[in-house]
């Protein structure tokens, strides 16, 4: 194994599906969405062989590469590697999880996508385009990098919602593409001060400035508290916006309605993590100290998003409304533990990352699944879907189920050990948050025993039960709930590194 | 003057200068004595490739060193060898649109059309390799006077006619401005030299003559943001932009507005950067003038990426969009770190590949119809899918998203903005807000040409120049976006423009 290629290789691979879609002619329908499929493949399978690897104890930082990219000009009075920006990939345990989720949660939406009803030429290459974007925003080494793909996710998703979305589409897309550029605008003024000021944009090279007062020596220019100060609450509203953290949310109620549900899975499982990931990495890793400062209030964010997203969710008419609202509720838990400022903390909020991830695929999964049969997701028209559809209904409840923390599940795990981290710090406003816990299982059993037991209408009678190409990826999903409910330390092996890393930042 | 010392001189180093005079001169007696009846395609075609061997003399002069010529009236110095060839490009690339270009009524001079360009080219790159006020102010009267007549060439078109008067009255009310700046210049210190003008004001110590300076500065600076079509006159862009054959609007919002730049990064440096100022703390002139360029900037911005918002015809929104990207290259001015030429350079010509690119593929779609509404792109996926995707691009470079050589052109200013001391943080503010403010407009397009049902269904036929300037603006745009180090490698040779002043 040549490992200097290898992260390139598993972020890059999509390009060969866009390539071979480029020569496939428009109408063959199942030929490109085959190809669209097996596109995801590469990537899916290096990720789990590395993620094998790591887990048998392989030493990840053997995978970095780096390669001269970009220099903005070589002046003698600087140093000679000051603003050059070389192109560099590396993973640490926290990244490979995210890596490893993003390229299964791809390859499962792949298959979701059979829904899809026009134009699945430009559908599969815009759709692998966005993979190759949320691959590379976990593997970026430098702040820069980080950014370009970053953006690279915003272009695709523009036209996945704008073309095949549902009724509102081009609203929702514009909608996503402002905030969403508001929220990038934002976090590359950041990157941009933080480059010009040290010259240099490496992620690890700007921890040890940061963070040490020997390191600071190596600026280019000082850095002070205030504008440390600053940056950190630019990150928090850039981060925020993506999250979303409750203010800055409104966009994405519309996007999981109006999206195709193929891609609200890899929006609400990978693109909104990307929010708590950079929160955790830059905000955190970064300006540990201004996190610190500002932990209570961030704790306090994070109750704000679970109630608001758990009483909105309850008197919603539309499931995907519920889901919607229900996944702010849910990233409230990931400010929780990160507000806790402790190791149960940040592990719990990195758990509900990769939690959530998986529940909201699954449950858009199966709104796909039974939107394409019943053609509607309002509540009141989805009565007696238990009788129609045994098996989805099935499906859903445990969902919902592994959604509200039910122990054994993945979701029991995340939320637990973030609250146990806030009781740790915060008890009051902890015991504040475990109402949100209770509306979760309130209004998510309204929703599903309303769909599953509700009085039979029409629209419901004589319709399909799921398929087996439907099946495999909704077994798939909940095996990986199930396996991390019942053996999280699996997880939290991978985990162990970043999370010192981090609390040896914080001082801890 | 006497024959031996004029010999004396190295006429080489003016050669791409003498080419496209050269070449002028021919095209207008060929034109001249041309039947009527003729097709005038072939001159296009002669035209071009005068500009292309322009350009591989000036290749051959890029390792000459610095020389100058004619008692420091020309020089041919690290600036003018790059910024020249940022010209010369965009020249070649717009008179290939130029011959592509099929108005309903027919193009009646298309010889003067070809020729104009060229004496418009001349004029601009004389600025360019300028060392005296004169021969600045030849040069960018040259400039104006060609474009003028080149808006107005449609001659039964009435918008056109309205655009070139426009032109030539807001023209005039700059150029007078501008004049009446570097007549307070040549008053203070009783020369048209730029490096002696530099020397006098070097010495300058009284309070009242800095402040006729600074007015003088002042005067210049608003008078020629007229070329560069930026606030306070920025208003003759939409209506002649509109109005104006489309290869022509290519010429002013790339060619023109690059010698725009050209002249104030010369006027500028040379003369106020050594000139001393009276502040609270003394600077030189030009720092402490740093505040209104970025006021101008920062209004620049604003006003053309909001006006931008409302426009439905094409050639007026891109006329309000190349407004607001003359405020993102007055923000790597205003900035004034040691960055500053570097990256300017670099957005002009990432600015040129995006900008042409864009142009020649709106000449193509609103050619057809004689519409320039917006709804003429709609269903140009269906059309023409290739042609959708690379105007897609272009759109994205312009909105400066990564993958493009206009975000690394966009980030390189923001580095600038940051790395001085004070950082520009409202006016850096200002342009990515404004930016985000695009994107509105510029994803507008995007629906049309990718969401919208066609409104024609005739497939779009795609003539040979189009289809070279789109190819080549494609390709630098995707190229230099994802290794910009091609580019920078290229600049570095002229390490950082630094023989600027010698």
């Amino acid at each position: 194994m040549n490992d200097t290629y290898f992260l390139s290789l598993l972020v890059f691979s999509p390009l060969l599906g866009i390539v071979l879609l480029a020569f496939v002619p428009k109408t063959q329908e199942q030929t490109i969405k085959l190809l669209g499929f097996l596109a995801t493949l590469p990537s899916l399978l290096l990720a789990l062989f590395a993620f094998g690897q790591y887990l048998r104890g392989y030493d990840l930082s053997r995978l970095a590469e780096k390669h001269a990219w970009l220099q903005f000009g070589k002046y003698s009075f600087l140093p000679d590697s000051a603003f050059s920006v070389p192109y560099e990939l590396n993973v640490d345990g926290f990244a490979l999880v995210m890596i490893v989720l993003t390229a299964l949660l791809a390859t499962l939406a792949a298959i979701a996508s059979i829904h899809i009803k026009k134009e699945w030429k430009g559908y599969f290459m815009l759709f692998l385009l966005l993979e190759i974007g949320m691959l590379g925003v976990f593997a970026a080494g430098n702040l820069l990098l980080f950014f370009i793909f970053f953006e690279v996710t915003l272009v695709p998703m523009f036209f996945l919602i704008g073309k095949w979305g549902y009724f509102e589409k081009e609203k929702a897309a514009y909608s996503y593409l402002l905030y969403n550029g508001i929220g990038s605008a934002i976090l590359l003024l950041v990157i941009l001060i933080l480059f010009a000021r040290t010259g240099t944009s490496n992620i690890a090279a700007l921890q040890d400035m940061l963070r040490d007062p020997q390191g600071a020596a190596q600026m280019l220019a000082p850095i002070s508290d205030d504008l440390r100060y600053g940056l950190f609450i630019a990150l928090l509203i850039a981060f925020g916006v993506k999250l979303p953290i409750v203010p800055l949310h409104s966009w994405m109620l519309r996007v999981h309605v109006q999206a195709p549900p193929s891609i609200v899975m890899l929006h609400s499982g990978v693109l909104l993590k990307i929010g708590a990931f950079g929160l955790i990495r830059f905000g955190m890793g970064l300006f540990p100290e201004q996190f610190e400062r500002l932990a209570t209030f961030i704790a306090v964010l994070g109750v704000i998003n679970l109630l608001y997203g758990a009483f909105l969710a309850f008197v919603q008419e539309d499931f995907k409304m519920v889901l919607a609202y229900s996944s702010i509720s849910h990233m409230g838990i990931v400010l929780i533990g990160l507000g806790a400022l402790n190791e149960a903390g940040i592990q719990g909020a990195i758990f509900q990352v990769v939690s959530h991830g998986l529940i909201s695929a699954l449950l858009f999964l199966l709104v796909s699944i039974m939107y394409e049969r019943v053609h509607t997701t309002m509540l009141d028209r989805l009565g007696g879907l238990a009788k129609a559809m045994p098996l989805v209904s099935g499906f859903l409840l445990a969902g919902a189920m592994a959604s509200l923390g039910l122990p054994g599940m993945s979701g029991f795990i995340s939320e637990f050990t973030a609250f146990l981290g806030l009781f740790k710090a915060e008890p009051m406003i902890a015991a504040v948050g475990t109402l949100g816990i209770i509306m979760t299982a309130v209004y998510l059993l309204r929703a599903v025993l309303n769909m599953t037991y509700g009085a039979t209408t029409h629209n419901v009678t004589e319709v399909a039960d799921i398929r087996t190409v439907e099946l495999v990826p909704v077994l798939i999903l909940m095996g990986c709930i199930i396996l991390i409910g019942v053996y999280p330390d699996m997880l939290a092996q991978s985990l162990e590194a970043t999370i010192q890393t981090m609390m040896n930042g914080l001082g801890g | 003057m006497t024959w031996e010392t004029l010999l004396h001189y190295k006429w080489g180093v003016m050669a791409p200068e003498f080419i496209i005079l050269g070449v002028a001169t021919a095209l207008s007696l060929i034109d001249l004595f041309m039947p009527n009846d003729q097709n005038r395609r072939p001159l296009g075609w002669f035209a071009v490739a005068g500009v292309v061997v322009a350009i591989i003399s000036l290749t051959g002069l890029l390792s000459v060193g610095t020389t100058s010529i004619l008692y420091d009236t020309f020089r041919l110095d690290a600036f003018g060898k790059a910024f020249k060839l940022l010209l010369l490009t965009g020249a070649a690339l717009v008179l290939l649109l130029a011959m592509d270009y099929q108005p309903k009524e027919g193009v009646k001079y298309q010889g003067e059309f070809y020729y104009l360009f060229l004496t418009a080219l001349l004029g601009a790159m004389m600025m360019t390799s300028s060392g005296d006020l004169i021969t600045l102010f030849v040069g960018l009267e040259l400039l104006s006077i060609s474009s003028y007549i080149l808006a107005g060439l449609r001659k039964a078109h009435h918008l056109s006619n309205e655009s070139a008067m426009k032109y030539v009255i807001n023209g005039g009310i700059s150029t007078a401005i501008t004049l009446f700046g570097m007549s307070y210049v040549f008053g203070l210190t009783g020369s048209t030299n730029l490096k002696k003008i530099a020397m006098q004001l070097s010495t300058l110590q009284d309070s009242g003559h800095q402040y006729m300076l600074a007015l003088a500065f002042l005067l210049m600076l608003v008078g020629l943001s007229f070329k560069l079509a930026s606030v306070p006159f920025h208003m003759w862009a939409p209506d002649v932009y509109q109005g104006a054959p489309t290869p022509v609007t290519a010429f002013l919002s790339v060619v023109s507005k690059t010698a725009g730049f050209v002249i104030v990064l010369r006027l500028f440096i040379s003369i106020f950067a050594a000139a001393l100022s009276q502040g609270k703390e003394p600077s030189s002139m030009l720092l402490s003038m740093q505040d209104y360029i970025a006021f101008l900037a920062g209004a620049t911005m604003m006003i053309g990426n909001t006006v931008a918002l409302k426009q439905r015809n094409v050639k007026r929104l891109f006329a309000y969009s190349s407004i607001a990207h003359a405020g993102y290259l007055l923000v790597g001015f205003a900035a004034m770190s040691w960055v500053m030429v570097d990256s300017m350079w670099f957005y002009l010509a990432a600015y040129l590949l995006m900008n042409l690119g864009a142009f020649a593929i709106l000449q193509t779609v609103t050619d057809q119809t004689g519409s320039e509404d917006i709804s003429q792109f709609a269903g140009l996926y269906r059309r023409n899918p290739l042609l959708a995707i690379m105007m897609g691009l272009f759109v994205l470079s312009l909105a400066g998203i990564p993958g493009t050589a206009g975000f690394i052109g966009k980030v390189h200013i923001f580095l600038g903005a940051f790395a001085t001391e004070p950082a520009h943080y409202v006016l850096a503010a200002i342009m990515i807000a404004t930016t985000v403010v695009s994107y509105v407009y510029y994803f507008g397009l995007f629906t049309q040409i990718f969401f919208r049902p066609a409104a024609h269904h005739e497939p779009l036929r795609v003539p040979l120049g189009v289809t070279i300037v789109v190819t080549v603006c494609a390709l630098g745009t995707f190229v230099f976006g994802v290794m910009p180090g091609l580019l920078y490698h290229f600049l570095d040779q002229f390490q950082h423009f630094s023989d600027f002043l010698r």
